[in-house]
């Protein structure tokens, strides 16, 4: 067959049942496209603990108010790679900003990415410039030149100084939570304002990316915190650790009830093509969609979450059981982003058709990118927090900034 | 000291007078300058695009085409000469998963009540034909008892409203004059985002180049006078085409002498291609 040379360069060549178009027969959106709306929830979810405590001055979030900047811009940095790497013609991205057309929703994303990176990069130069003015004395030679360089030469840590931090700080993360839940929401218009497709065309579709982004932010910095304390071998803040539980637990709530509306919406209108989505749900996405998404993923954290704050749990075992709910929520988010983008591809346009994605593990489009793509914020986090230690305390004078 | 500074103050009002003064002088002169130059572009576009380096031909005036497609359905006979001649003609990747236009087959046996569906790159049909280059329907249904059995040509509908333009981050797939779709293969990024928001499915990226491609109506022939492919190639007159701007062309006629009706004329997308002969199940 002449064509085999050709098939080649096919990522994904799907089987299928019943009628499907003959283009259809070729996912165009792969797992990088998972991954990417799965980046950027955890950004915008790791940036609302943050302004939790920042805008909103809870306290209690102190242990982890600068360990979530630095996880939202460790992420916020990988946000653009799947991006890049699903494009056929990759050295083209940036005629997105060129001449980016108005009317496309995709076409937001690089002027959005790009403010919300300088947003996070100021605040947390602002946060860390104390630090930068300490290390640039404390350091000679060429590590002193380079701290003092970070700090720009503005070495000023006066109070007065220090106040007017604050107050750019503040600024910068009021400003910084319409960005990251803008970031976010217009990724669920990217997928809820097409109308080709029935499972994705809902109105609801940027709310629930929205807050299932914000819980799987919240559930990913419960588990680094968890796990930082661990390295660091000291006691995880319970205080801290219970209200990220009760952050957790009132998103997913809404989280769960909006996902529900959203496939009751779908179910109840039963429009076109409706056969195929229950013959889809009830077949091929019975155990993704109910079982992992919804059963273990979403209802199980939020009994142990319930259970815990009515027994009022502490100690060991509070820490085990909300770090395993997180565990779980991240996993479920996870599964939504698959169900949502893959799911909604497997359907046939036709309404006549189930397609099948097959994923391939060596490819640019590839499991081993996915993976990577996900764990690489990870250690370049790692480096970030060795680099810039986040659990000191917020642009406090230099007297009270000790190590941990 | 007092009258220094009374004609410090004199000199720099009337600095600031003369700075105003500029500003409306250039303001004036840039304004009507680019005037000038809107007023130069219209009338270059008047004179027809023929005066311009005008898209695609010299001697081609797109304000003139409005370009429309029918399809008479009683006709088709699934010979598949269309997709043969259209994969040719526009160096369609050569296999059985990108189509610019394609056959669909719709078969009622007796005793059931929907339709069994195929289309020529069914895998059962590309075993008939020996290779995914060549195209035929296999004769799967001849020993079941057929009580109805038509054939469906499918091509881009070149929408008055496309989704897939509105959706294009770059605006690399755009609109003509003339009413057809285009995409510029040396600005489309191949992000796939036109390919989801079709509701035809006619889009497909060509992983080769990088790019989405999809039916343009065979722009670079109709530009030139002569017929698309599939029209040219189809040996019983079920594709008709023509300039609906022309109340005497095919098209014109196919539209007014039949009842006609669209494709998922919900979507809103008012595509343009014309149906004659099809059922409630084709969509």
């Amino acid at each position: 067959m002449e064509s085999e040379s050709f098939l080649g360069h096919l990522v994904e060549v799907a089987p299928y049942t019943g009628y499907v178009y003959p283009n259809e027969t070729i996912i165009p959106w792969t797992v990088l496209i998972v991954v990417y709306p799965y980046l950027t929830g955890l950004v915008a979810g790791a940036f609302t603990v943050s302004s939790l405590y920042h805008v909103f001055g809870m306290e209690r979030f102190k242990p982890v108010g600068q360990f979530a900047l630095l996880t939202a811009l460790a992420f916020m940095i990988f946000v653009p790679l799947p991006l890049l790497l699903h494009l056929g013609s990759p050295q083209r991205a940036f005629n997105t900003m060129i001449t980016p057309h108005v009317t496309s929703a995709i076409a937001v994303f690089g002027f959005f990415a790009s403010f919300y990176v300088i947003l996070l990069v100021l605040e947390i130069w602002f946060m860390f410039r104390p630090y930068f003015v300490q290390q640039a004395q404390h350091s000679s030679g060429l590590a002193g030149r380079l701290w003092h360089l970070a700090s720009l030469g503005s070495d000023d840590v006066s109070p007065k100084a220090m106040r007017y931090d604050e107050k750019c700080i503040f600024y910068l993360a009021v400003i910084g939570i319409p960005a990251a839940h803008g970031l976010h929401g217009y990724v669920g218009f990217v997928f809820g304002s097409l109308k080709s497709r029935e499972w994705w065309s809902s109105d609801l579709m940027p709310v629930v990316f929205l807050f299932s982004a914000v819980i799987s932010g919240v559930a990913l910095l419960i588990v680094l915190y968890v796990l930082s304390c661990g390295l660091r071998r000291i006691a995880v803040d319970l205080k801290c650790l219970k209200g990220l539980a009760y952050v957790l637990w009132g998103f997913a709530m809404f989280t769960l009830v909006l996902e529900g509306l959203e496939f009751a919406n779908v179910i109840y209108k039963g429009r076109e093509g409706i056969e195929m989505i229950v013959e889809y749900v009830t077949g091929p996405l019975l155990v993704p969609f109910f079982i992992l998404q919804f059963s273990i993923g979403a209802v199980i954290p939020l009994l142990v979450l319930t259970y815990m704050i009515w027994r009022g749990t502490t100690g060991r075992a509070l820490i085990v059981g909300v770090t395993v709910s997180a565990l779980l929520v991240l996993f479920s988010v996870w599964m939504m982003r698959w169900n949502v983008v893959i799911g909604g591809q497997e359907i046939a346009k036709t309404g006549k058709g189930l397609l099948t994605y097959q994923m391939v593990i060596f490819h640019r489009e590839g499991l081993v990118t996915a993976v990577s793509l996900v764990v690489g914020p990870l250690f370049l986090l790692w480096g970030m927090v060795r680099l810039l230690p986040p659990w000191g305390h917020k642009s406090a004078p230099l007297a009270e900034s000790g190590a941990p | 000291m007092t009258k220094k500074t009374k004609l410090s103050s004199v000199a720099r009002r009337s600095f600031l007078r003369g700075l105003g003064r500029a500003a409306t002088y250039t303001g004036a002169l840039m304004y009507g300058g680019r005037l000038d130059a809107v007023r130069n572009a219209a009338a270059k576009s008047n004179e027809s695009t023929a005066a311009t380096e005008s898209f695609p031909t010299a001697d081609y005036d797109w304000t003139k085409h409005r370009w429309g497609f029918g399809v008479d359905a009683t006709k088709c006979i699934g010979c598949l000469r269309c997709v043969e001649a259209c994969k040719i003609e526009n160096n369609v990747p050569n296999d059985a998963h990108h189509f610019n236009t394609w056959v669909e087959r719709y078969v009622y046996l007796e005793g059931e009540t929907k339709p069994r569906i195929d289309s020529q790159h069914d895998p059962v049909n590309i075993a008939a034909s020996g290779t995914q280059s060549k195209y035929r329907f296999a004769n799967r249904y001849k020993d079941a008892k057929v009580e109805k059995a038509f054939f469906v040509p499918k091509l881009c509908n070149q929408c008055t409203h496309p989704a897939c333009v509105q959706v294009c981050p770059t605006g690399a797939t755009f609109q003509t004059k003339d009413g057809v779709v285009l995409i510029d293969e040396t600005y489309c990024i191949g992000c796939q985002y036109c390919v989801q928001a079709c509701p035809y499915g006619a889009r497909y990226l060509d992983a080769k180049k990088g790019v989405t491609k999809k039916c343009y109506w065979c722009y670079h022939r109709i530009t030139k006078g002569l017929q698309p492919a599939c029209v040219e190639a189809c040996p019983v007159g079920a594709r008709v085409f023509g300039n609906l701007l022309d109340k005497q062309s095919p098209i014109s006629l196919f539209i007014r002498n039949n009842r006609v009706q669209v494709l998922r004329p919900e979507s809103g997308n008012a595509p343009n291609v014309y149906y004659v002969g099809i059922d409630k199940e084709v969509s």
